[in-house]
């Protein structure tokens, strides 16, 4: 893992459109160790809806429009595809913060909830950034 | 005024339990694992109480008692069955400032809306679908001379429903009110961040249905929402929260092939055209005041009037008439306080995801006309999480004008004209609420057919009288809640197709 944006780190080459901070990184490890390996989801909408989802793998079926953001300590993390436009210009780092949490993620009963903090992309890395990969793609053919 | 005094305090109206069991077969009953989890209240940060941290093992308690009473109950009169919601919302009527005090402390929003609002619409809720499911009828269709098709409701048996924290008993209502009408049985998850104002209703109201009919089961969307929305014994999953959680609802749906119902939010365009400042009359405050409640329930509402599109005439002038009305009536304090307008977020990750996106809209280069941080109270309120209401001025493009903050936060922004503001207002995910100002009816109406919205408020907003369908288009969910049509959600049509025709058909 290297140190991308200074307030949290992401897996593989920089630059990156997620991130996350050390206290975060710690619960998803310990999250891991229980459930084994984990897929994080970029909810919308109320309640809830701006918070990151955290599942077992396997839980969540991806489909074919999920945007692929990133790896978080190993953790690829996605949100829907027709979400992911009027975010694609912001970088995401995953925190966590004292909470009740909702919706079905997995760290809430342990008191505490995954959110997000997001910054601007800067015009050097939107550059860099290659077009993100999707869910999984079926030939038609 | 009346200043409500704190739950559990000498003369309070409220003494909620030091923990609070799931609600099984009429029976208050410990959950399975004996696990339990603290309760804070917003209005001061701090627990109040201890509720079960449920596992499948009590759903699949849940679900025997509410199979044990669904045949009984779905074979009960209509006549009986609504007379029973009416005594509910009677006995609810009968305690309403308690219900609502409660209801205050539970969730941290003002008790001056409960009061006027959460409590009168609960009860109407009952009211109304008591009054529904009397009134509804069958049909009876002459195929030919001597064959009829004859159209009846039945019941869909066991449903379950999973309530969202915004408005905790509200939210319950509008999902069990008709369900119980048409004649289900329901296990019912309140939400973990407000579990205790549902298990004070069913202090009150448990004794009114028979054992088994209504179950709640507390705890985590993972540990007890799943075994319920993954059950293959329940026969329709309805919930209200966001999208992610709203796919996998659906996915596990898809296992057992059942219906779902989904409200999972919006953000909402509130339009106001050049006309409404035409005159200095009270139409003007009213379209104001229609501006200014982005900040009721602190903006954890789904319809939340969160962008308000204002016509570029009239843009600075109505802003500054905004921004001032809104720093004079839109005050965080004591939720108890009947003055109080503003209370506190219902938990301190939202209050966090909230000055997250305040960041964010910042450097987006949106322009904090109002608030923008945390709201600062003293004494017992000082670890509550407050919010200070917030104005943006800025672009539809931001992720401001883009995602559903849930906290009192409106983004603003100015259209030149008709075109321009039904693009601006479609341009979204989301399809669940809006709201058109105008003194010209002309535009209102086609205002309010061009924008892509289960419901817009016209020369109105945040009503939710139970005789008006409310739902979402796009990605706001699937089916509607409220109105008559609401019992289509929880029955299944039979239909007879019966032949008094004593002759073969001479065909085979």
């Amino acid at each position: 893992m290297n140190d991308v944006d200074g307030n949290g780190v992401s897996d593989g080459a920089s630059p990156s459109r997620v991130s996350v901070t050390p206290a975060a990184a710690v619960w998803l490890g310990r999250l891991q160790a229980e459930h084994g390996p984990l897929l994080l989801h970029q909810s919308g909408g109320c309640c809830d809806g701006s918070a990151p989802m955290c599942y077992p793998l396997g839980e969540f079926m991806i489909g074919q429009r999920d945007v692929l953001l990133g790896h978080v300590c190993g953790t690829a993390w996605y949100i829907g595809g027709k979400q992911y436009e009027p975010w694609k210009h912001t970088h995401l780092t995953l925190d966590v913060v004292e909470g009740r949490g909702s919706g079905f993620s997995l760290e809430a009963p342990s008191g505490i909830r995954f959110v997000i903090s997001s910054r601007l992309l800067s015009e050097a890395e939107i550059n860099e950034l290659d077009e993100p990969a999707r869910g999984p793609q079926t030939s038609t053919g | 005024m009346t200043i409500y005094k704190f739950p559990n305090t000498d003369g309070a109206n409220v003494k909620f339990a030091s923990r609070y069991l799931n609600y099984i077969g009429g029976k208050w009953t410990e959950p399975r694992k004996g696990q339990y989890f603290e309760n804070p209240s917003p209005v001061t940060g701090e627990s109040f109480c201890e509720i079960a941290r449920s596992s499948a093992e009590d759903i699949e308690l849940a679900l025997d008692a509410a199979h044990a009473a669904k045949s009984a109950w779905g074979k009960t009169s209509v006549a009986e069955r609504a007379l029973i919601l009416n005594k509910i919302a009677d006995r609810m009527e009968a305690n309403i400032e308690m219900l609502a005090v409660a209801e205050a402390w539970d969730n941290g929003k003002p008790v001056r809306e409960t009061l006027a609002a959460d409590l009168p619409l609960a009860i109407d809720h009952f009211r109304y679908f008591a009054g529904c499911i009397r009134a509804q009828e069958g049909s009876m269709a002459e195929i030919d001379a001597n064959t009829v098709a004859y159209h009846l409701h039945e019941p869909l048996g066991v449903v379950g429903q999973i309530i969202p924290w915004n408005f905790p008993i509200l939210m319950a209502v509008w999902k069990l009110a008709p369900a119980l009408a048409a004649g289900n049985a329901v296990v019912l998850k309140p939400a973990e961040q407000t579990p205790a104002s549902i298990c004070v209703l069913m202090e009150l109201i448990g004794d009114l249905l028979p054992p088994g009919v209504l179950n709640i089961v507390q705890g985590f969307g993972f540990e007890a929402g799943k075994p319920l929305a993954s059950s293959d014994r329940v026969a329709k999953i309805a919930f209200t929260g966001e999208t992610t959680t709203g796919r996998l609802i659906m996915q596990y749906a898809s296992e057992n092939i059942i219906p779902v119902t989904l409200e999972l939010g919006g953000k909402s365009p509130n339009l106001f055209f050049a006309d409404v400042l035409d005159q200095d009359d009270a139409f003007r405050q009213k379209s104001l005041e229609g501006f200014g409640l982005f900040a009721l329930n602190q903006g954890e509402v789904c319809t939340c009037p969160s962008r308000a599109l204002i016509q570029a005439s009239i843009f600075s002038q109505f802003m500054e008439m905004a921004v001032e009305r809104a720093k004079q009536k839109s005050q965080p304090g004591n939720p108890l306080d009947t003055a109080t307008t503003v209370g506190a977020q219902a938990s301190n990750d939202q209050l966090e995801k909230i000055l997250r996106y305040v960041e964010i809209g910042k450097q987006e280069g949106a322009k904090v006309l109002l608030g923008g941080a945390r709201a600062e109270l003293g004494g017992p309120l000082a670890k509550g999480w407050y919010m200070q209401p917030t104005i943006f001025s800025g672009d539809n493009a931001m992720r401001v004008f883009q995602e559903e903050i849930f906290g009192p936060v409106v983004s603003c922004t100015s259209f030149e004209d008709y075109d321009d503001a039904i693009k601006i207002a479609n341009d979204t995910l989301y399809g669940l609420g809006a709201g058109v100002w105008t003194r010209n009816m002309h535009t209102a109406f086609r205002a309010g057919r061009a924008i892509e919205a289960g419901r817009v408020w016209t020369n109105c907003y945040h009503l939710y009288p139970a005789h008006a369908a409310f739902g979402g288009y796009k990605q706001s969910g699937v089916g509607r809640e409220n109105h008559k049509m609401m019992l289509g959600h929880y029955q299944n049509v039979k239909n007879l197709l019966v032949s008094y025709d004593e002759n073969p058909m001479g065909f085979f």
